[in-house]
């Protein structure tokens, strides 16, 4: 877009699009311009599965003020469940979700 | 100007054409009734993607008597809802310069060989559109009038410039053929004033017609009615100002 900031993070998870579940493989992350938030530039992830097309996609568009804050969240609760020794991860090659694989 | 007894009609329809590497993608296309000849327009869409705002921009041209083509530039990212391919897009840092040209270069050969379209074919373009509509002036041959609504990074630093945007179209200003009419919010941070003026600068010391207006109490996209960004005073105002530019330059 106009700024053309945007980086993608391979993950491994599971996103909600209307009614369905579906396995997310990328997450975009973008400064740019938001579709649906009245700014000019927002932080944009999209989660998405590019095997499964364009429409696999569950979005956020954020304030730079919420992103900051979310990412101290996401800190924070990792940081907690270590602390507690409950963590489970799995190397994002490991795991194949179950969830839908048409687009 | 119209009128109320006048008689006007109009074909819109998607079409295929022939564009970058002689790849076949789709186009809507949008014309007056009648033998014209009519000036042609090609109209290039925002970064966010090919979608009804550009569908009815495109129809606005050929109710003010143009014949006018928007191809996808996107087609070759998949389809789906035009938001959700424009994220797609914006994810892999934006279409690639060299390809859109190609595609540019394709629907000004298509309005070229129709036999209503005259010998005048103008380039219109809004935000990562009118950064393309600049490149297409200086790089694409055949046009005879550019219109650039606040495209952002035609002033680029040299870590902005990226493989498959290698040079910022500033850089191309002593090839510019056409007129180019600008419209910015002085608002906006992309572009911002200050690259305005470097892209003015450029402009007058090599010689190029050009015609640049600034509109306080305005950002990005004023003219998108469907956005917070929409400022109903400066868009009229803007709109007047292209549809005068065209007037002058394309009959």
């Amino acid at each position: 877009m106009c700024t053309m900031i945007a980086h993608q993070v391979k993950i491994l998870g599971c996103g909600k699009s209307g009614a369905d579940w579906f396995e997310v493989r990328e997450a975009n992350v973008s400064y740019d311009h938001p579709y649906e938030l009245s700014l000019e530039h927002a932080l944009n992830i999209d989660f998405v599965n590019e095997a499964l097309g364009p429409g696999a996609r569950v979005a956020v568009e954020l304030s730079i003020e919420g992103a900051r804050q979310l990412v101290k969240t996401i800190q924070a609760v990792l940081a907690q469940a270590d602390q507690q020794g409950v963590l489970e991860d799995r190397p994002l090659a490991a795991v194949t979700s179950p969830a839908r694989t048409g687009a | 100007m119209y009128t109320t007894d006048q008689y006007e009609g109009m074909i819109a329809e998607t079409v295929t054409m022939k564009g970058h590497n002689g790849d076949t993608i789709n186009a809507y296309v949008a014309r007056p009734l009648g033998a014209g000849p009519f000036p042609g327009m090609v109209v290039i869409h925002h970064a966010p993607g090919w979608d009804e705002w550009y569908r009815e921009c495109t129809r606005k041209f050929a109710h003010h008597g143009y014949v006018a083509i928007s191809p996808n530039l996107y087609f070759r990212d998949g389809h789906g809802s035009p938001e959700d391919v424009g994220a797609k897009v914006r994810a892999a840092g934006g279409a690639p310069d060299a390809r859109v040209l190609g595609d540019l270069e394709g629907a000004n050969a298509v309005l070229r060989s129709l036999p209503y379209v005259s010998r005048k074919v103008g380039v219109f373009g809004t935000c990562s559109g009118g950064r393309q509509a600049v490149l297409a002036g200086s790089r694409v041959k055949g046009f005879d009038a550019v219109v650039d609504c606040w495209g952002g990074r035609v002033v680029m630093s040299k870590e902005e410039l990226t493989p498959s945007q290698p040079v910022a179209p500033i850089d191309y200003t002593k090839d510019l053929s056409a007129p180019i009419l600008g419209l910015f919010g002085n608002d906006d941070k992309a572009p911002t004033p200050e690259q305005v003026n470097q892209h003015e600068a450029e402009l007058k010391k090599l010689g190029k017609p050009y015609e640049f207006h600034r509109y306080d109490g305005a950002g990005h996209g004023f003219f998108y009615y469907d956005r917070a960004a929409y400022r109903q005073e400066q868009a009229v105002d803007g709109w007047k100002k292209v549809l005068s530019f065209l007037e002058r330059t394309l009959r």
